[in-house]
Order: C-alpha cells, then sequence, then structure tokens
C-alpha cells in the first residue's frame, strides 16, 4: 500500500476548496460530477482493493438509490426532505447489498464476478422492463430535494456551488469514515481475508460475516454517491444500474490504483476527465476509450498511485546503487 | 395451452437452450482451460450476426457466408490471442475482465463504425424456409429445427475432440497440469490459441446462425453474456455437460416463463441461479481437477 503524502493531499484539498472561485459553473459543475464518481469508487475499492472481492456489480447500490430518491416523492413535482430521503435511499440500497452479498458470497473468485454481475443485471431488469418509474426512458425529478432543517434554511442543492461544497464535504466524509474504519480491527480483518482468507478462519474469523459487513457498508456508501448523482442530474434511468456502470467504476479502481482509498479519487477524476477529453474529440470516442481501458491495464496494473510509487522505487533503488 | 402449443413451446425451448449452450461452452472452456475470464464473449455472438447480415448481403448466399463468417471469427480470435490475450494468463481475474471490457467497448464502436446502429434482419435461407404442420393453424419452422440439429452436432464434436483426439488429450492435460504438459515438449501455448480461436468461433457461429430468427441490434451481445454467464454459475465453471444442461435448463424456464408470467419472465433466470446458489454454490457439475 503507499503511503499517502499528507503535503500533496493538503495541496489537493486546496486547489478543491479553491476551484469555485477560479472558474466557471461548467467545471465547477463536473468536478462535482467527479467526486461523487470518487465516493462511488472509493466504496468499490472496499470491497475490491481492501477485501479482495472483485464485484461488476456495484452499480445496482449506485443505482437504485438515485430511483429511491424518486420513488420518495409522492409525485415528480414535489421537492422532499433530503434529511428523510437520503436516509430511506442509503438503506435501501444497503439492504439490497446484504441480500445479493448473502447470496452472491456463498462464491468465490471468478464466480463471484459473474453472480455481482448477474444479480445487478437483474435488479437493472427490474427498473427496464416494469413501469415503476418510467422503465427504459427513465424518468425526471423535478425538484431538488429540501435542505430545510425545521425553519433554517441549510443550503440549497440547485445553487451548483452550494452543491459543489457539499459533495467536497461528502468526499472528505466518506474518505475519513473509510480511513478510519480500515484503521480499525475489522478493517485488518478485511485486509487479512484479502491475503489469506483460510488463515483468517483458522484464526476464529467468520470470514462470512466479514465479508458480508464490508459488502453492505460498500452498497450504502454507493447508494450515498447515487443518490447525489440523481439530484445532479435531474435524471434517473436504468443505465445507472447498468454493467457498463459497475464495469465504469470498477476502471476508475484499477486506473488510481487498488487499496490505497486515494487511489480511487485520483481513478475517479483520471478516467472522467479521459471520457470528457475523448467524448469532445469524436462522435465515436468509445473506440480511443476501449484502447485506452486496455493500455491502462497492459501498462499500468498497479494503477497511476501504484505505479508511481513502483516507478520511485526503481529510481531510488538506482541511485542509491 | 394445448398439446400442440406446448409441443411449439418446448422445442423453442430447446432451440433457445442450445444456442444458449453453444455460446457458453466457449465461455466456460475457456475459463476451465486456460483461467481466462472472458466477458467480450457476447461481442463475438453479436460480431457474428453482424457478419452473416453483411456476408449473405455480398456474397447472396446464406450458405457460403456462414464458412466465410467462421474463416473469419477463428482468424479474429488466433489475432486477439496472439496480441493481447496472451498476456493475461498470469494476471489476475481483476485484469482480465477490464481488458475484454475494453474489448467490448472496441467492438462495439467498430460494429457502428462498419455497419450504423440500425437494427438489421436476415432471411431465412430458401432451402431451410419451409414449415412442419402440426394443425391447420399452426405449425413449426424448419430453420429452427436445424438450429438445434446444428447445435447438437457441434457439441457432440466437441465431446468427441475433448475425449477422443491427441489434441483433447493435450488439452486435458493443460487444464490439469501446465507445467507438466510443457516438459514433456507440448507447445501449451499453441494449445492455448487454438481453444481461444474455437471458442470465439462457436460464439460467432451461434450469432450467424441465430440470425436468420432474432433481429440483428447493437445490445446483442451483452444480453446473450448476462445469460451466458448465468449458464455458467449454474452448471459449474469448466464443465460442458453442465453448461448443456444449465442452457436447455434456462432455454425451458425463459421460453416458459414468457408464456406463463409474462412480466416477470426476465427475472426468473436469476431467481433459478439465486435458488442453486444457495443449494449448489459450486454449480451443478463442477469439476475439481479444473
Amino acid at each position: 500500500m503507499s503511503k499517502a503524502r499528507p503535503g500533496l493531499l493538503l495541496l489537493a484539498l486546496f486547489a478543491l476548496v479553491a476551484l469555485p472561485a477560479l472558474t466557471g459553473k461548467f467545471y465547477v459543475e463536473l468536478v462535482a460530477k467527479i467526486m461523487i464518481m470518487a465516493v462511488f469508487a472509493m466504496s468499490l475499492d472496499l470491497l475490491v482493493g481492501v477485501t479482495g472481492l472483485v464485484s461488476l456489480g456495484h452499480a445496482a447500490f449506485f443505482g437504485l438509490s438515485g430511483y429511491m430518491l424518486v420513488l420518495a416523492a409522492p409525485d415528480k413535482y414535489a421537492a422532499v426532505s433530503l434529511w428523510t430521503s437520503l436516509p430511506l435511499a442509503v438503506a435501501a440500497s444497503a439492504l439490497l447489498a446484504l441480500v445479493i452479498g448473502a447470496l452472491a458470497l456463498r462464491t468465490r473468485g471468478v464466480y463471484f464476478i459473474m453472480v455481482t454481475l448477474a444479480f445487478s443485471q437483474m435488479v437493472y431488469f427490474v427498473f427496464h422492463d416494469t413501469r415503476v418509474a418510467g422503465g427504459s426512458d427513465g424518468t425526471y425529478l423535478y425538484t431538488k430535494p429540501q435542505t430545510n432543517i425545521g425553519s433554517w434554511a441549510t443550503f440549497d442543492l440547485a445553487n451548483s456551488t452550494h452543491f459543489y461544497y457539499a459533495m467536497l464535504v461528502l468526499l472528505i466524509l466518506s474518505l475519513a469514515f473509510l480511513r478510519i474504519l480500515l484503521a480499525s480491527r475489522f478493517g485488518h480483518a478485511l485486509r487479512g481475508i484479502r491475503s489469506n482468507e483460510q488463515r483468517m478462519r483458522a484464526l476464529g474469523f467468520n470470514t462470512y460475516a466479514y465479508k458480508l459487513a464490508a459488502f453492505t457498508i460498500a452498497g450504502a456508501i454507493a447508494g450515498l454517491a447515487g443518490y447525489f448523482s440523481a439530484v445532479q442530474f435531474g435524471f434517473v434511468n436504468p443505465e445507472m444500474l447498468s454493467w457498463h456502470q459497475s464495469a465504469n467504476v470498477l476502471l476508475m479502481v484499477i486506473l488510481g490504483g487498488m487499496g490505497n482509498l486515494i487511489g480511487a479519487i485520483v481513478g475517479a477524476f483520471a478516467l472522467v476527465l479521459t471520457q470528457d477529453l475523448f467524448s469532445s474529440l469524436t462522435k465515436h470516442w468509445l473506440l480511443l476509450m476501449g484502447g485506452f481501458v486496455i493500455a491502462a491495464v497492459m501498462l499500468l496494473p498497479h494503477g497511476l498511485t501504484g505505479g508511481g510509487l513502483a516507478w520511485r522505487n526503481r529510481l531510488r533503488g538506482a541511485r542509491g546503487g | 395451452m394445448d398439446l400442440h402449443t406446448f409441443l411449439i413451446q418446448l422445442l423453442n425451448g430447446v432451440q433457445y437452450g442450445l444456442l444458449l449452450f453453444l455460446v457458453s461452452s466457449g465461455l466456460t472452456l475457456l475459463f476451465g482451460i486456460m483461467g481466462i475470464i472472458n466477458v467480450a464473449h457476447g461481442s463475438f455472438y453479436m460480431v457474428g450476426a453482424y457478419l452473416a447480415w453483411s456476408l449473405a448481403g455480398m456474397l447472396d448466399s446464406f450458405w457460403l457466408a456462414l464458412p466465410a463468417g467462421i474463416a473469419l471469427m477463428v482468424l479474429i480470435g488466433l489475432l486477439l490471442e496472439a496480441s493481447l490475450i496472451k498476456r493475461l494468463y498470469d494476471r489476475d481475474h481483476l485484469h482480465q475482465v477490464l481488458l475484454t471490457y475494453g474489448l467490448i467497448l472496441m467492438f462495439e464502436e467498430t460494429r457502428s463504425l462498419l455497419w450504423g446502429d440500425d437494427v438489421h434482419g436476415l432471411q431465412i435461407p430458401q432451402l431451410l424456409s419451409a414449415s412442419f404442420p402440426l394443425t391447420e393453424t399452426l405449425s413449426y419452422p424448419v430453420y429452427r429445427l436445424w438450429i438445434s440439429a446444428v447445435c447438437l452436432g457441434v457439441a457432440a464434436l466437441m465431446v468427441w475432440v475433448i475425449q477422443k483426439t491427441r489434441l483433447g488429450m493435450m488439452i486435458r492435460a493443460g487444464a490439469a497440469n501446465r507445467e507438466m504438459v510443457e516438459s514433456l515438449g507440448i507447445d501449451i501455448r499453441l494449445v492455448f490459441r487454438v481453444v481461444f480461436a474455437a471458442g470465439i468461433a462457436l460464439a460467432g457461429l451461434a450469432g450467424m446462425i441465430a440470425a436468420p430468427v432474432s433481429a440483428i441490434f447493437p445490445g446483442m451481445g451483452n444480453q446473450v453474456l448476462i445469460v451466458c454467464f448465468v449458464v455458467v454459475v449454474i452448471g459449474g465453471i469448466g464443465s460442458v455437460s453442465g453448461a448443456l444442461v444449465a442452457a436447455l435448463l434456462i432455454g425451458f424456464i425463459d421460453t416458459f416463463g414468457k408464456v406463463f408470467l409474462p412480466d416477470y419472465s426476465g427475472m426468473l433466470v436469476y431467481l433459478l441461479m439465486a435458488v442453486i446458489l444457495v443449494w449448489r454454490p459450486e454449480g451443478l457439475f463442477r469439476q475439481r481437477a479444473a
């Protein structure tokens, strides 16, 4: 695991805080979107990088939460309260993760990949084939959630600068929560499972319960990200929980480097910005994206943060003679 | 449901199941023998269907398009193995999933560049365009029976190659102990290349023969891929006979589900998978050796 350098992190944080003062609405909204994806990617890193569970169905929890926000509104013009709809949406994602995890964790390795993919696809079909929320067309959310506490007007989610800072706070809180989790006994047990599950079982750990807890927590945090993604775009459709979304977030994790959370954030920035660049170049940008993905897997197996580390070590080794 | 309708649905179930088997057998072999998880497998099914449509137009004959298409699929398989897939044998599943996902993006965009994003249909070849009359109003198309026959023929051929030939012996030995086979002077890399190309050709063949009875559309590969993953999970990874049983099971459940529970038929397949996971998490026919 790479040691995060506090200086660099502080600099990045400073840049993120200052960004709205320096640029226009376009970049503020783009970076807000990236920060949401970063939270989503960190939640997957808890599974893939920390616990060693490669899930290809993580978008199900992201998307379900977005749908819950839409379904929570009595009609699509009525604003719901953030403080009631957010816990509801996150709880729904956590519950779904608990159920899917309970079944999928009966398998391991390549089975786990296929089973998580298949179950998330089942959720996709629920929203795609039934008329629950607009079927394959998806549905609009015309009003942003209310954030008032009593009569106190806190912040306005419809204001892109307010929304940006709310997402920055969300990102920092999620990172802090996951850091504390990883430093705890629970986090060490998860790392132990990744390196040798047999040994952890022999030591008396109920590894199934640990993995299920990790899967559920990751699902809940993915739900957190999905909720705010739906808020930002004012729109949900089945693509939000498609397996392309799951593959996308997995790409962020590996592109940035697994297991250290910061890598997931770096990966989210790198992937979304690359997609943005490619899609501005040509209509057939997915061709470039495919090549980029293949090149990234081939050339940077440990991701941007991990690769940098290996490179630094090599330099240091060469200098030391 | 009267007897004739039941019979028609039964035959449809068998035909769909056998077609699924053709695609999933390649998937399960790639994993069982080479340890590769290939999420781009559905793309080869799609490429096969588009090739059949495009070649049949160019050559003006479905029967010429078929061998030409298979030859092209084998070529694509060989090139991919030699350029990318061979670098994945020692990587973990995560990298295999992502690299083959990159391939999906490339295949989809290439398809869009070459053939556009429209839905196409291919006419059933003249030779097999007849129907068996069952009653005065009901009949069953010969072409669908022919699909089932081709799939069964390929399945038999596959079993024969794997169980009875020298190549099959190398494949089985390579799956069990790679180093040992290599030390005996067998070029396992070549064997893997052949297996990969064969798996791709199987998926392509399935797409080609399915083209006349199903629409040819951009998302068709992904749709098949996910169902094939379910087939492989239920059948047990690496098991060809498991894939056959699971594919037929899913063929029946999907076909009859559409008749009896049309609103929920999309979910039945996954519910079946959930039940199997609770009952036998390793699948029905898990091969311990692979």
